[in-house]
């Protein structure tokens, strides 16, 4: 399913200043490295984390998926209050929006002053000042909350974009469907981001759809597309300033489908016993996006490896920092479940045979695994 | 004959089903080639077929509605919802198409919706949910939730072979922690029928899935600590429930607490309070006492989940509550 990558053919950068590709300075095309690595990093970090069980629940990886994440993301305009919904495999997209590592670690350990107090877990949360709205699991339910989202810009007139992540998966579904159409039919402001790479879970995408490419579908429900190498970031993110700027001008939605690939499983304990031998490595040696860029940061724009080793070297104090600070946090107090249900009251009483009882139980036992396989 | 698991259970079921009838066909996500999230269909499609075990798209509306035509023509598809909670994005299709057929339209519907279902997992609020309650009110559609391995496999089969169409919710937090050796031939649990899982004098505890796993170690304890004899009767059945096991064993005990590890409002709990409320009041020695999780999104994180969800000590202290009056 996956076409043969084209090299990215960026116009040099001169040394005086001049732009690259997709209008991008120098300093910027720095930005889409630095979330990359971060992205990879941390994740990197979370693995670690993972096998230390230190990670209550499961681990997404989203290894060779990083440039689709920032280059899209990195299209919205950030001062202009851009919003956008990411899926299990955007966290470059949040970082890019302005999440932050402390953030991430503490959700996965389930800390209680994690940004949603231990209750959800990964990257399940958002932030609307800083432009991003937490997913749930039910795949595609995004979409048509977008709409609405985008759909409020319109109605108030403000400037303002939304972008929604699906991968080829939640294509199927029922949701995406209804909220596609509907952000069709109303014009909204919304980019809608199909990550198509290649599998959903174990599933290939021959078997989830008989459409030749995603972006097909757009005929269908009458919107503009735009397609790209996703292991390219300035491609990625040359497509989606397009789709962006479609909808800021009033031109609606835009599917935008980035053709990337998974390198892990769905999750940590997937065993990808179902890949074709050889992809995994294909892709990991011949199409690394960290690793593509870096060689076009050094061949088209000069950048000396000493700046890239530097930046490395940032992040992985950021990192450091941050797991220091998520490990040493609390977990939640046993009783904060009962906290904010609803806006009046708010909170539950606590049923009457747990009246006066600070726990449920003396330890918190980590369950040796969900069930699943070979954990 | 060896032990196996819960899941080892519910796998042993659909493939002598499928042995048995060539109408019985699997569809679902990664149920295939990958063998499910779970694994419960590993090996099927290997031994059956892409035809009768189908990697469907991530599509619960089409799924379900599907599984509905074919069984119109007389096959018997069993559907797998990846997790139970995405079982509400076909919500549709089950209450308003599936379950009112057979009434509106004459229409048969044999089929089977089945998927990993609970907490106790740390799998947050989309990977753990327990949406029986949601279901019991809608008229036409039978619910079975068994608690043992023995009870997964009979009522697998039995959900097949029904005319109807049968939700089987399976806990994930029993799937590898529950082993038992299967009883031999052509093993069929019935539907509708509840099974005392502990003979008791004294208190009666009415429940099903995980808690009564929960509910027996509850029992020991009482029985060790207190002296005190309780009879844990397992339902297995939701719709149709047991009424006539459940007036047994108040007969019996006069006192009767009831568990579940869905949440209270509108949960199960209600529903078989009332039925005693009706046929057996007169032999009750005590208010009827609810054991339940609390109104809530079950949360992540382990001193949260823990404090939401029912726990042995919860059902200890409600039982001694009882005991006292």
């Amino acid at each position: 399913m996956n076409k043969a990558p084209h090299e990215s053919a960026a116009r040099a950068e001169t040394s005086n200043g001049a732009t690259a590709r997709g209008g991008l300075g120098r300093e910027q095309l720095l930005d889409l490295y630095y979330y990359m690595r971060l992205t990879r990093s941390l994740e990197e970090r979370l693995a670690n984390l993972y096998r230390q069980t230190k990670v209550v629940g499961g681990l997404f990886r989203s290894l060779g998926q990083e440039a689709d994440a920032v280059g899209s993301a990195y299209a919205l305009d950030r001062s202009k209050g851009d919003i956008l919904s990411p899926l299990i495999r955007n966290l470059g997209s949040m970082l890019v929006q302005g999440a932050r590592p402390v953030e991430i670690i503490k959700q996965y350990m389930a800390k209680g002053d994690s940004p949603t107090r231990g209750r959800e877990l990964n990257i399940h949360y958002g932030d609307l000042v800083r432009g991003f709205i937490g997913q749930i699991s039910q795949l595609g339910d995004m979409v048509p909350v977008m709409a609405g989202v985008t759909l409020s810009f319109r109605m108030r007139g403000e400037d303002r974009v939304g972008l929604v992540y699906v991968g080829d998966g939640a294509t199927s579904t029922g949701a995406f469907h209804e909220g596609i159409n509907f952000a069709a039919v109303q014009r909204c402001p919304l980019v809608v981001v199909v990550e198509n790479n290649g599998y959903a879970y174990s599933t290939p995408l021959s078997k989830q759809t008989a459409a030749k490419q995603m972006i097909d579908k757009a005929i269908g429900y009458g919107v503009a597309s735009e397609q790209a190498d996703g292991n390219d970031v300035v491609a990625t993110y040359e497509a989606t300033k397009r789709a962006v700027d479609r909808a800021r001008a009033g031109g609606g939605v835009t599917l935008v489908e980035l053709i990337t690939y998974r390198r892990k499983g769905h999750a940590e304990h997937d065993n990808q016993s179902y890949v074709p031998a050889g992809e995994i490595e294909r892709w990991a040696t011949t199409n690394d996006p960290i690793d593509r860029f870096a060689r076009v940061l050094s061949s088209d724009h000069g950048v000396a490896a000493s700046e890239l080793e530097a930046i490395d070297a940032r992040i992985t104090a950021e990192i450091d920092s941050a797991t220091d600070i998520a490990d040493a946090s609390p977990m939640p107090e046993p009783a904060d479940a009962l906290v904010g249900i609803y806006a009046d009251p708010p909170a539950e009483k606590p049923l009457w045979f747990r009246e006066g009882v600070r726990a449920a139980v003396e330890v918190n036992e980590r369950p040796s695994s969900w069930g699943t396989h070979d954990v | 004959m060896s032990e196996i698991t819960y899941l080892e259970a519910i796998r042993e079921g659909l493939a002598e089903e499928m042995e048995r009838d060539a109408n019985v066909f699997c569809l679902g996500e990664d149920i295939g080639a990958y063998g499910g999230a779970f694994k419960v269909t590993e090996g099927l499609q290997s031994r059956f077929g892409e035809a009768r075990v189908i990697d469907t798209p991530i599509s619960e509306a089409g799924i379900i509605g599907a599984a509905a035509g074919a069984a119109h023509m007389g096959l018997r598809p069993v559907c797998e919802m990846q997790f139970i909670d995405f079982i509400s994005c076909g919500y549709d299709m089950l209450t308003n198409y599936v379950a009112t057929a057979r009434y509106r339209a004459m229409l048969p519907c044999p089929m089977v919706v089945r998927g990993p279902s609970g907490g106790y997992v740390r799998g947050g609020p989309f990977h753990s949910q327990n949406p029986e309650a949601a279901f019991l009110h809608t008229p036409g559609l039978k619910i079975v939730y068994p608690a043992t391995a023995s009870d997964a496999k009979g009522l697998i089969k039995a959900a097949i072979r029904d005319e109807d169409c049968v939700l089987f919710f399976e806990h994930k937090y029993l799937y590898r922690r529950i082993k038992e050796t299967m009883p031999e031939g052509d093993h069929i649990t019935p539907i509708g029928k509840a099974r005392t899982a502990r003979e008791g004098k004294d208190v009666s505890i009415i429940t099903y899935a995980a808690t009564v796993w929960k509910s027996l170690e509850a029992a020991e304890q009482l029985e060790r600590e207190d002296g005190l004899s309780v009879e844990v009767i397992d339902l297995r059945s939701l719709a149709p429930m047991d009424d006539d096991a459940i007036v047994a064993t108040v007969r019996k005990t006069n006192r009767v607490l009831i568990v579940h590890e869905d949440t209270r409002t509108g949960g199960v709990a209600g529903e078989i309070t009332a039925r005693i409320n009706e046929l057996a009041f007169e032999w009750l020695d005590a208010p009827i006492l609810r054991v339940t999780a609390a109104d809530v999104p079950l949360p992540y994180s382990p001193p949260l989940e823990d404090y939401v969800l029912p726990q042995t000590n919860d059902i200890v202290k409600a039982v001694r509550r009882l005991a006292a009056y």
